[in-house]
């Protein structure tokens, strides 16, 4: 059985918890689709300074709420310093040793930085951390990233909140045949239902994405469709497809066809 | 103090939090000078003109 760090999940579908237009909506989404796991962030707390109240309070009381496993992320870090650091707040906070290493390596494509990942993520592993890197399909960043002792990856699919789906669909089901043990996780620039199924249906283990559910018209039923989706492409992946074949093939028996001679 | 030059009265980290509304309820994550300072060693966190605080709490991600 897939297990990520020895967690085995419920359902494969993974949910970012950002840019719904309101908690509820959130919530709503979360429960629709039974997604098991929500990715969280770390943001600054001004109190008094911030006109007092703690923006954070009622927001991880929500996320509590729905009993899933929690992601924190790194997510706007630039440098491995900002990235250790992060994750630490991270893990004292949300009381969990599991790490969305992102590193950007360029503020306008969003793209992990390839140099900097490898190093953050053996620092991270190191210090107990059970690092699910955020990378591109690189077969050899993918090597370094397994070298650091990440027990996980999560290749794109195409730049964060584009929404184009799998870009290169060829680098994928490489990085999937190079390491066929690894549970992988599909995240980013998933756009659509069928996008995701692809994914799966490829054998990658598990989809997370957040855009394409929190900015649909109705996020609840976006993401009721996210779970079907997922759910039917590690079906399918588990009932090994067909080959494609470039020439047609008859599916109806031709033997015992009328009128032949 | 998050990025901002900020006056205060606090001498170590724990009494700035104080010094915030920010000791109590929920989690907040503590930094000095981009290093991390873990909750149980705030109070023994002493702070200099010119120190960059971070104090970080849950938010939504992606």
């Amino acid at each position: 059985m897939t297990t990520f760090y020895g967690t085995a999940l419920a359902t494969r579908l993974m949910l970012g918890t950002a840019l719904y237009p309101s908690p509820a909506v959130l919530a709503g989404a979360f429960r629709t689709s039974g997604a098991s796991v929500a990715t969280v962030s770390l943001r600054r707390e001004g109190g008094a300074l911030a006109g007092g109240g703690r923006a954070g309070d009622d927001f991880w009381r929500l996320i509590r709420e729905l009993g899933v496993h929690v992601l924190p992320n790194t997510a706007g870090c630039h440098t491995i310093k900002e990235a250790v650091t992060t994750a630490q707040m991270a893990r004292e906070v949300f009381q969990t040793p599991w790490i969305k290493l992102e590193i950007i390596g360029n503020a306008e494509t969003l793209q992990p930085d390839p140099f900097a990942l490898p190093e953050a993520a053996r620092l991270l592993t190191e210090d107990g951390f059970q690092v699910f890197p955020y990378t591109t399909e690189d077969l050899i960043l993918a090597e370094h990233l397994l070298e650091a002792g990440c027990e996980v990856l999560m290749p794109w699919g195409a730049p964060i909140g584009t929404g184009l789906g799998l870009t290169n669909p060829y680098g994928l089901r490489t990085l999937r045949a190079r390491f066929p043990d690894i549970p992988m996780v599909v995240d980013a620039g998933i756009g659509l239902p069928s996008h995701a199924a692809q994914a799966m249906e490829m054998g990658f283990d598990a989809i997370l994405l957040n855009t394409a559910v929190a900015k649909a018209g109705d996020p609840a039923q976006m993401a009721l469709a996210f779970a079907r989706a997922v759910e039917a492409g590690l079906l399918a992946s588990a009932a090994d497809p067909m080959e494609p074949r470039d020439m047609a093939a008859p599916s109806t028996p031709v033997i015992g066809k009328a009128f032949l001679e | 103090m998050n990025g901002a030059a900020t006056e205060v009265t606090a001498t170590t980290l724990s009494a700035l939090l104080s010094e915030l509304g920010l000791a109590e309820a929920g989690p907040v994550a503590t930094a000095l000078n981009e290093t991390f300072v873990p909750a149980p060693a705030r109070e023994g966190t002493a702070l200099n003109p010119g120190d960059r605080v971070e104090v970080l709490s849950p938010r939504q991600g992606g």
